[in-house]
């Protein structure tokens, strides 16, 4: 069986982050992408950086590849600067688009041996590579299927492969799982976390929250600024504003149109209130009265209630509380 | 009312014609959408869904079974299905150098809405999908959130009494996404509209009355989102093993063990009892020199059901389908 080693002999300074942000800015004419942003990934670390659309992530990321200059700040990946070093610095960096920059007239094998090129591998290391890369990606035996071929599972491996062809010691991967069904994103999570343990740091961007709580640290960026930065268990601890009533009665739809109009008149202070299947959800503040108060409300209104529980909010509740806490023009 | 039909299809099948011969894409699926419902048809990429929605619209021809919507058979009363049901495409996309309310108007014109229900109905959809502000602004130049909820809003123009959504939030935000089911919640509680989705999302099923898994073609569990988190036997164990492979290799020969699943860096064991197992899988843990972090029984939820389901259905045991490619890894 083959061993894949992602990371190459050499060590990097254990006791600096290999990714380090402080105070990165990037403006674009009056627009501030990127406002004032301050944080480090540990090494090994899968970071998931999160965000709403045009929230600024992306913009993040190319200016940690060097592909874009800070307005002002500074950013050190691996102790190298992105802006002045920037040809050392992505040797040892992989990337991964939300595109999967795959040739699609190529053949699984081409695609790796391109990029492998690209990397400047000697012929013995890329042949290395491409086998385990094959195996990696659960390739093997379609070596030579043209990746338009391919599923969306196996495209996106493939595409993970060639972004670590030259074993690099940080990986960015934005948006990676985009359009992939939900068995191959957890493959693909899997095949993260042994780069990971294989001592690569990787910063990951996501639209799927609940794939962000498979993230050791998360940090959250609403307009440009970051919000909240911490486990995704702490963050649930401490980013939640109200916290998740569930409702389940005999009418749902009808609760539903009463517990709006409550909302609208602001009797009780819900935050949101929504159908979940069968059950409503409510974010509130955390008081007992408030809870009597919607069980006597759905009462005079003929709705038995079967059950009312706070529950554990998901990764998305706290996110979408801590980014429209911020901004709060958007839900 | 509530126990009237909207939308079936009996043991439906859908074979297409490749180069080596015939691929089912859809094999015997059966289900039942009552009025009123959110319904929603999950399953991976190439699972069928698309295919399954063009046949209940009569946009394909079916092979064998039969389907319909609101009592009209898909294949002989496609006009009135179109005058009665509203629907999104996959990857849909309005005409860009349209503003939102020349989008309206022109979704109406194509549906036949009279002028006098286009005033009625137009401004009552756009404020219902908070477009109301926005109304002179081009489509292209809408945020992804909002093209999604204007395309929402114009296939509701004719007052359908029932929506087939294929994949409507793919590639949108999580803010925008959560907004776009709360619309969908709010049209169900105030119209009583009956919804049909496609989504490859496992999270989105916790926000349907109903839902069928599909996978290959094949309908493999149809019910509420409740009833298919308890179809999977045992109950959840999570934990971060100090190392991977060896504890998952291990883990899955120790008695009271159903199935393990990978999770990130994490293992989600299934198990008989875990009051009983938890101790034993500590301990049979221990004994290899595998620390492990923050052991705790877990809920189900609609991703391990589903990949338990699909696992049961491919007969691929009860070691992970994820097996072979991270044995190779470490």
């Amino acid at each position: 069986m083959n061993h894949l080693n992602f990371v190459d002999n050499q060590d990097t300074n254990p006791t600096q982050p290999p990714i380090i942000v402080e105070g990165l800015t990037k403006s674009f004419g009056s627009f501030i992408a990127v406002d004032h942003v301050s944080f480090s990934v540990r090494a090994g670390d899968v970071f998931g950086w999160l965000g709403p659309n045009g929230a600024g992530k992306t913009t993040t990321i190319r200016m940690l590849l060097g592909l874009i200059k800070p307005t002002s700040g500074s950013a050190s990946v691996l102790g190298f600067d992105p802006v002045t070093q920037t040809k050392t610095m992505q040797a040892h960096v992989g990337y991964m688009s939300q595109q999967f920059t795959l040739y699609n007239e190529l053949t699984a094998r081409e695609n790796i041996q391109f990029y492998g090129k690209v990397y400047g591998l000697e012929r013995d290391e890329l042949k290395k590579r491409e086998d385990e890369i094959m195996q990696m990606a659960g390739l093997v035996g379609r070596e030579n299927v043209l990746t338009s071929q391919l599923s969306g599972g196996w495209k996106q491996r493939l595409a993970l492969g060639c972004a670590i062809v030259h074993r690099p010691r940080v990986v960015f991967l934005d948006e990676p799982t985009a359009g992939v069904d939900p068995i191959s994103r957890r493959d693909f999570w899997g095949l993260i976390y042994a780069m990971a343990k294989k001592g690569v740091t990787v910063l990951v961007t996501t639209h799927y929250m609940d794939e962000a709580e498979l993230c050791q640290r998360v940090g959250f960026i609403s307009q440009g600024r970051l919000v909240a930065l911490d486990s995704p268990s702490r963050l649930k601890e401490t980013q939640m504003h109200g916290q998740v009533l569930e409702i389940n009665c005999s009418n749902p739809e009808g609760g539903m149109r009463i517990l709006k109009a409550v909302q609208q008149q602001g009797q009780i202070p819900l935050l949101e209130v929504a159908l979940y299947g069968a059950q409503i959800h409510s974010v509130l503040p955390e008081a007992q009265e408030y809870k009597e108060a919607i069980r006597n409300i759905l009462l005079q209104n003929n709705i038995q209630v079967h059950s009312l529980e706070w529950i554990d909010p998901t990764l998305e509740d706290v996110f979408i509380s801590s980014v429209t806490t911020f901004s709060p023009s958007s839900v | 009312m509530i126990n009237e039909i909207a939308l079936s299809a009996d043991a439906l099948v859908k074979r297409f014609k490749t180069s080596d011969g015939w691929n089912t894409a859809v094999d015997h699926l059966s289900l039942q959408v009552h009025r009123g419902e959110t319904y929603g048809l999950i399953g991976p990429d190439g699972a069928g869904k698309t295919t399954t929605v063009r046949l209940l619209l009569g946009l394909l021809s079916r092979t064998e079974g039969k389907t319909g919507i609101l009592g009209f058979d898909s294949m002989n009363n496609p006009y009135e299905i179109r005058e009665h049901v509203g629907y999104i495409a996959q990857q849909f996309v309005l005409p860009a150098d349209l503003t939102v309310m020349e989008n309206m108007h022109f979704f109406a014109n194509m549906q036949g809405v009279t002028n006098e229900e286009q005033k009625k109905q137009i401004p009552e959809l756009l404020a219902f999908a908070g477009l109301t502000d926005f109304t002179g602004r081009l489509a292209g130049q809408l945020s992804g959130g909002m093209k999604k909820k204007l395309a929402l809003a114009c296939s509701l123009v004719h007052t359908p009494q029932v929506v087939l959504l294929d994949e409507p939030t793919l590639g949108v935000d999580p803010i925008s996404r959560r907004e776009f089911w709360n619309l969908l919640g709010n049209l169900r509680a105030e119209r009583g509209l009956t919804i049909f989705v496609c989504t490859p999302y496992m999270d989105e099923a916790e926000r349907c009355t109903q839902i069928g898994l599909i996978y290959k073609g094949k309908l493999i569990a149809n019910d509420t989102p409740n009833q298919i988190k308890h179809m999977v036997t045992g109950e959840l164990l999570e934990f971060t093993p100090s190392r991977f492979v060896p504890a998952q290799d291990l883990v899955i020969t120790l008695e009271g063990v159903l199935e393990v699943q990978t999770y990130g860096e994490k293992l989600h064991v299934f198990v008989d009892e875990t009051k009983r197992r938890m101790s034993q899988i500590e301990a049979a843990l221990a004994a290899q020199g595998i620390t492990h972090q923050g052991m705790r029984v877990i809920d189900i939820r609609m991703e391990e059901a589903f990949i338990s389901l699909i696992r049961r259905q491919t007969n691929t045991g009860k070691q992970s389908i994820t097996e072979a490619v991270s044995n190779s890894l470490i």
